[in-house]
């Protein structure tokens, strides 16, 4: 923790479990005094607001799971059993199915926020990239946790995803088999599905907890992308001035959610996975749940060979590569100067990097043969963005941090406030 | 300001899923009928869910299963025939007769035979045929959904079921119909095996409303909706409950907020 510890424990008790397990002195240094820039704008909210979700989804995940049955002839209807037999089942269910759409949401603005603010850039590589292995746990936790009501979108999607691995060369086949466990999506697969989904909120937790440590060594990163020079002038406490802002964002979020559970619960579900799995009828359109889109139109981006790639391979490694990248990106970015407020080329660069973010999305609700504009289909579409999307991280950032003219920055964060405050 | 930006998100979440759903098929776009149980505050018709459970009894069930559908359900909170005077909906003369009109079997006895007794209100709607393939060969090949949860199954919901049902029209001249096909611009393809199941006066409502083909499929959706989110009531009046007090909140909270900050320049 950056600066020296302020708790002073004034109860026995306190100073008896201080000497032994300094828990508490832990709890204090992290979230009460930790010096915090005070130029946070709402931007910083959406890490309290994760964590919050996290726990939405753990505990209604809990309770859903000692109702649920993982068996291919039972799980559907024991789903349904609970949204309409078991005490408020309907609004576990809801809250659980909206609050992985509300996560996911929250994770993609925290996510831009800090491409947008540098936020990946030193001393913070460790810590964003282990916020991207969180997104990857909570994609895989997700997927696999869609699969679980077994509706025809559960297995459909399951099988268009795991038959992805068995583009891969030589391996394919016998990872597929091996994640099936048997010659098709089936009941062992739900079960081990269901079993993993389980599973993997934990890790997540665990790697939160890494997150939130690998957050506190260098402390905060903020609008001005200035590290905090006197804790005096440019930080404040935790608490209370971030434990409120955070606190207001916090409900205003759960309010747009309470929206959604309530209101309409199945908006953003797909009308398919009211029916129940039939390994015999394929849905005449799958598409993954919203917050894949982006990915699956990368994924069907790639319609022509590669040398020896073939089209399926090229798009299932377009696919991951889109996710691994962002693993990398920490060196791909050239730029000393952190927030793209200093930035002004750079700035618009990101503003069409989240435009094709969307497009993206919206290529991958989309038949790819749908028209787009006159001849042009969404296919076409989807390539362009595909193209500019990983043109951004390997052209773009590496080339404009060093040609680009920075606008000149404030001396401190105090500076960057008042300064603005003037203006 | 971050209340917009979040509802900007949440919108173009929505609007990836919408379309997503504008996908299905080439079929013509269903009619915008208005339902008393739209919006927020909307609520069932009460009657109307009757007059739909006479309609799917009558009519619908003679073909198309309901699984999910308990007796009891009928009398229970939200349900058509829910009675102040029976909470509990076992105890509900109205359930108890009409689970009583069923023969269901159950067993095996001591004797290790299977028997047929009169249902109770714990029973499960029964089905019309014993397996898919016995549905099928009544009905020419065609699979009678299920229909518990064929509103929330459909993308359009109850705006398609509605114009399904009203939107039987003789064919085009283009159109190849085989034999047992019958003509609708609302289902996908627009050949559909369901015979039009609706004829003025098929059903003789008790409260004397007249039989129409629109009344009936008004109200067969109202039930079918019913059925398939038994709980809209209370999830709409626990939302505003959770929206007041969380508005509340948040104004406490944000007052809060410009105390601790008013000192500070941020």
């Amino acid at each position: 923790m950056s600066g020296h510890s302020t708790y002073e424990p004034k109860t026995g008790v306190e100073k008896w479990l201080d000497s032994r397990l300094p828990i508490i002195r832990l709890g204090w240094d992290s979230f009460v005094d930790f010096p915090t820039p005070r130029n946070l704008n709402y931007w910083w909210t959406f890490g309290g607001i994760l964590a919050v979700f996290l726990v939405i989804q753990i505990v209604t995940g809990i309770v859903l799971a000692m109702h649920y049955v993982a068996h291919e002839d039972m799980a559907f209807d024991s789903v349904q059993r609970i949204v309409r037999d078991v005490p408020f089942g309907w609004l576990l269910q809801s809250m659980h199915a909206n609050g992985a759409s509300f996560f996911f949401v929250a994770v993609y603005l925290h996510m831009f926020r800090g491409l947008y603010y540098g936020s990946y850039k030193a001393p913070r590589e460790v810590l964003w990239i282990l916020g991207v292995v969180i997104y990857l746990l909570m994609m895989a936790t997700a997927f696999m946790g869609y699969v679980l009501p077994w509706g025809q979108m559960s297995y459909w999607g399951a099988m268009v995803i795991t038959n992805l691995i068995g583009a891969l060369p030589f391996v394919g086949d016998a990872i597929r088999e091996w994640l099936w466990g048997g010659f098709s999506v089936g009941q062992a697969t739900l079960n081990r599905f269901f079993s993993l989904h389980y599973l993997l909120p934990f890790v997540i937790a665990g790697v939160v907890g890494l997150h939130i440590w690998a957050l506190h060594v260098p402390g905060n990163g903020n609008p001005a992308g200035l590290e905090i020079k006197d804790p005096k002038k440019d930080a404040l406490p935790f608490h209370p001035y971030y434990t409120v802002k955070d606190g207001f964002a916090i409900i205003v979020y759960l309010m747009v959610f309470a929206v959604f559970v309530f209101y309409m619960p199945n908006v953003l579900g797909h009308a398919d996975n009211y029916i129940e799995a039939n390994p015999l009828s394929t849905p005449a359109h799958i598409v993954p749940e919203w917050y894949f889109l982006p990915f699956y139109a990368i994924l069907r981006a790639v319609t022509f060979d590669i040398g020896p790639i073939d089209a399926k391979l090229g798009g299932v490694l377009a696919m991951f590569g889109a996710i691994a990248i962002l693993f990398v990106l920490p060196w791909l970015d050239t730029s000393k100067v952190r927030s793209m407020r200093y930035r002004p080329l750079t700035r618009w660069f990101f503003i069409f990097f989240v435009i094709a973010a969307l497009g993206l999305g919206w290529c991958g609700a989309k038949n790819p043969d749908d028209p787009f504009v006159g001849a042009i289909k969404f296919v076409h579409l989807a390539q362009f963005l595909t193209a500019y999307y990983f043109a951004y991280f390997l052209v773009i950032l590496p080339v404009l941090g060093i040609i680009e003219k920075p606008k000149e920055r404030p001396a401190s964060i105090e500076a960057s406030v008042l300064g603005e405050a003037k203006s | 300001m971050m209340m917009t930006r979040i509802f900007a998100a949440a919108l173009a979440a929505a609007g990836l899923t919408a379309a997503a759903s504008a996908l299905e098929g080439d079929a013509h776009a269903p009619k915008d009928h208005e339902w008393h149980h739209e919006g927020p505050f909307g609520t069932f018709d009460r009657q109307a869910v009757q007059r739909g459970f006479q309609v799917f009894q009558e009519v619908c069930a003679s073909c198309h299963s309901m699984d999910l559908l308990r007796f009891r359900n009928l009398g229970q909170r939200g349900g058509p025939f829910e009675s102040e005077e029976y909470p509990n909906p076992n105890d509900n003369p109205v359930v108890m007769q009409i689970a009583a009109g069923y023969q269901i079997e159950d067993g095996p006895n001591d004797d290790g035979d299977m028997f047929m007794r009169d249902g109770l209100p714990s029973d499960a709607w029964p089905a019309p045929f014993d397996n898919e393939q016995q549905a099928r060969a009544s009905n020419g090949g065609a699979y009678p959904p299920d229909l518990t949860l064929i509103v929330k199954a459909r993308s359009g919901g109850a705006d398609y079921l509605y114009s399904l049902l009203t939107g039987y029209t003789d064919p085009p001249e283009d159109s190849h119909l085989a034999p047992g096909q019958y003509y609708n611009e609302y289902f996908e393809g627009g050949a559909i095996a369901m015979a039009p199941p609706l004829v003025e006066g098929i059903v003789t409502y008790d409260d004397g409303t007249e039989a129409t083909v629109e009344q009936m499929a008004e109200d067969v959706v109202t039930f079918l909706t019913w059925a398939g989110d038994p709980h809209m009531e209370a999830r709409k009046q626990m939302g505003v409950m959770v929206l007041i007090y969380l508005f509340i909140f948040a104004i406490l909270v944000y007052l809060a907020y410009r105390q601790v900050w008013k000192n500070v320049k941020h």
